[in-house]
C-alpha cells in the first residue's frame, strides 16, 4: 500500500517537471489553443467517473459517478474539437499563403 | 493482464506530452491535438478492458455507455457551434465540467469508503475541483455578461473570504485528523463552492484570461487528485501535465500584462483604481476629435503605410473578415498595411491571431507589440479599431493608473491615429484613455464592423 502511494508521488513529480518543460517555449499565438488543448486533456477525469460508475451500487453513487462520466466526457469531446477548430484554421492560413 | 494495462496507459501518457509538445509549435499544434485525442482513446479503451477483467466486474455498462454518449453530444455540438469569439467562455465552461467532474468523483469516493476521516487527496480533489467548477461558472457569467464584468469589490467581501479560507482550514483538519463523516464532507464541499464564486466575483473582465487559465491548471491538479484517490496512473500523469503547464501559461499570461498573479486574484483591479485614474486625468471636460467616414477614407488611401490594431472590440463585432477587405482594398493602393497583435489583444493571449487567422489574414502581416512597436514612430497612420487600454499611454507615464507598466502598443507616437469606437465610454478595465484626446488622434464613431464597412465603401468610391 505505502509503496504503491510512493510510486504514484513519483509519477506526480516526474509529471510536474515534464509538464514544465514540455510547453517552456510555446509562442504567444499558441496560448489560446494550448489553453484549450490542455483543457481537453484533464477531459481524462472523465475515465475516474467511470470507475465510480463501473463499482457503484447505492443509488446516491450511481448518480455522483454518473454526473461525473457525463460533466468529464463534455470536457474531454468539447475541448478537443474546439482546439482543433482552431488550429485548423491555422492550416488554411498558410496553405491560401500570400496572394 | 495487469501488466499489460499498465503498459498501455504508459502508452496514452506518452502520447499525452508529445501531444502538448507538438501543441507548441505552431506546423504541428494540430497534429498534436490529435495526438492527445488518440492517448484519449487508448486510456479509454485500456481502462474498460481492465475493468472487463476486473474481479469486481463492470457494473452500470448501460449507465456508462449513456452518460458517456450524453456528454460527447452535449460537448462536441457546443464546440461546434460556439463563435471564435466566445472562445473565452466555452475554455470557462468546459473547464467548469472537468472540476465539477473531479468534486463528484471525490465526494462518491468519500461516501464509498464510508469513513468518517477523510484523506488528504479526497479532500484536495473535492476542494480544488469545487472552487474550479463555481470559480469558471462566474467567469463565464462575467464573460458573456450574465453578471457584471466589473470588478465588483467591497470590504466585505475580504472579511468573507477570509472567514470561508478560515473554514476551510478548519473542515479540512476536523475531516482529516477528528472525521467528520458525510456532512462535514459536504459542508466542505459547500464552502469551496462559496470560496469558488467569491474568488473570481471581485476580479475584472480583463483579467478573466488570465484566471481561466489558473483555474484550467487548478482543474488538472483536482484531476491528478483524484488520480490518487482512484490509484489510476493515467489520471494522476494527465492531471498533473496540465496542472503544471497551465500554471506556466498562466504566469506568461501574467508576463505579458505585467502584473504578478497576487496582484490580478487580489488587487479588485479595475473598481477601486478607476476612481484614482478619473482623479489623476482630472481636470474638467476635455476635448477630443471626431472625423468623418469619408474624410477617414481620403486619409487612409493616400497614406503609405497603416499599422492596424485590432482589439476586442473588433473581435465582438465580427469585423475580422470586414477588416481584411479594407486591409486589402488599402493594399491595393499602394498602403502598406501591417497589423500589431497585443499579447493579450482579444481576451486570451493568442486569441487575435487565431480570428485574424478565421478571415485569412496572411501570417506574416502580423507583427507582436516587440517586432512593431519601433516602427509605429514611422508609420503614417494607426487605425485602432476596437482596442482600448492596449494603446493607452498612461501604462508608460501615468504611475497613478492601474495599468502603469502594463507593457502597450506605441500607436501614439504614429503621426495620425484613428480610433474606432462606440462612444466615449471607458473600455473592458474600466480605464479613461488618454489617446483619445491626442490632438492627433481622432475618433470615429461606431461599431467595428459597420465602421469599417463604411470605410471599405468610401475608399471603393474614391
Amino acid at each position: 500500500m505505502n509503496a504503491a502511494l510512493m510510486a504514484e508521488v513519483w509519477v506526480f513529480a516526474l509529471a510536474v517537471f515534464v509538464g514544465f518543460e514540455v510547453i517552456s517555449k510555446v509562442p504567444v499565438v499558441l496560448h489560446t489553443p494550448l489553453m484549450s488543448g490542455t483543457n481537453a486533456i484533464h477531459g481524462i477525469v472523465m475515465l475516474g467517473g467511470v470507475l465510480v460508475l463501473a463499482s457503484a451500487h447505492e443509488p446516491v453513487l450511481v448518480v455522483l459517478g454518473f454526473l461525473a462520466v457525463v460533466l468529464g466526457a463534455m470536457n474531454l469531446f468539447g475541448g478537443f474539437v474546439v482546439t482543433d477548430r482552431m488550429l485548423e484554421m491555422f492550416k488554411a492560413r498558410k496553405k491560401d499563403g500570400k496572394p | 493482464m495487469s501488466f499489460l494495462f499498465e503498459f498501455f496507459y504508459l502508452l496514452s501518457a506518452v502520447l499525452f506530452i508529445v501531444g502538448l509538445k507538438f501543441l507548441s509549435s505552431p506546423p504541428r499544434a494540430r497534429q498534436g491535438n490529435t495526438l492527445a485525442a488518440i492517448g484519449m482513446v487508448v486510456a479509454t479503451l485500456t481502462l474498460l478492458a481492465s475493468l472487463k477483467s476486473s474481479p469486481g466486474g463492470m457494473h452500470n455498462l448501460p449507465l456508462i455507455a449513456a452518460a458517456l454518449a450524453i456528454g460527447a453530444v452535449a460537448g462536441a455540438v457546443g464546440a461546434r457551434r460556439v463563435a471564435m469569439t466566445d472562445m473565452p467562455q466555452m475554455v470557462a465552461l468546459l473547464n467548469g465540467c472537468g472540476g465539477g467532474a473531479a468534486a463528484l468523483i471525490s465526494v462518491a469516493e468519500f461516501l464509498h469508503l464510508g469513513t468518517s476521516r477523510a484523506g488528504v487527496d479526497t479532500m484536495f480533489g473535492c476542494i480544488i475541483g469545487s472552487i474550479s467548477l463555481s470559480g469558471s461558472v462566474v467567469a463565464f457569467a462575467k464573460l458573456q455578461g450574465l453578471v457584471s464584468e466589473k470588478a465588483i469589490n467591497s470590504p466585505l467581501q475580504k472579511g468573507v473570504n477570509g472567514l470561508l479560507f478560515l473554514s476551510l482550514l478548519g473542515l479540512v483538519g476536523y475531516l482529516g485528523f477528528v472525521g467528520g463523516g458525510a456532512p462535514a464532507f459536504y459542508a466542505l464541499l459547500g464552502v469551496s463552492l462559496a470560496f469558488g464564486v467569491l474568488m473570481v466575483m471581485p476580479i475584472g473582465g480583463a483579467d478573466m484570461p488570465v484566471v481561466i487559465s489558473l483555474l484550467n491548471s487548478f482543474t488538472g491538479l483536482a484531476v491528478a487528485a483524484t488520480g490518487f484517490v482512484l490509484h489510476n496512473n493515467a489520471l494522476i500523469i494527465s492531471g498533473t501535465l496540465v496542472g503544471a503547464s497551465g500554471t506556466l501559461l498562466t504566469m506568461l499570461m501574467c508576463k505579458a500584462m505585467n502584473r504578478s498573479l497576487a496582484n490580478v486574484l487580489f488587487a479588485g483591479f479595475g473598481s477601486t483604481t478607476t476612481a484614482g485614474a478619473a482623479g489623476a486625468a482630472g481636470g474638467g471636460a476635455k476635448n477630443y476629435r471626431e472625423v468623418s467616414v469619408d474624410d477617414a477614407a481620403v486619409l487612409l488611401a493616400n497614406v503609405q503605410s497603416l499599422i492596424i490594431v485590432p482589439g476586442y472590440g473588433m473581435a465582438v463585432a465580427q469585423a475580422q473578415h470586414t477588416v481584411r477587405e479594407l486591409a486589402d482594398l488599402l493594399a491595393k493602393k499602394g498602403v502598406d498595411v501591417k497589423y500589431a497583435i497585443h499579447p493579450v489583444a482579444g481576451r486570451m493571449p493568442g486569441h487575435m491571431n487565431v480570428l485574424l487567422a478565421e478571415a485569412n489574414v496572411p501570417y506574416d502581416q502580423l507583427f507582436d507589440l516587440d517586432q512593431i512597436n519601433p516602427d509605429f514612430e514611422r508609420t503614417d497612420v494607426a487605425l485602432v479599431i476596437g482596442a482600448n487600454d492596449v494603446v493607452n499611454p498612461a501604462a508608460r507615464t501615468d504611475t497613478a493608473s492601474p495599468i502603469y507598466g502594463m507593457p502597450i502598443l506605441d500607436a501614439d507616437k504614429s503621426r495620425h491615429v484613428i480610433c474606432i469606437k462606440r462612444s466615449m465610454n471607458p473600455g473592458f478595465a474600466g480605464i479613461d484613455n488618454q489617446l483619445y484626446y491626442e490632438p492627433r488622434c481622432s475618433m470615429l464613431f461606431g461599431d467595428a464592423k459597420g465602421a469599417v464597412s463604411k470605410l471599405v465603401e468610401a475608399v471603393k468610391a474614391l
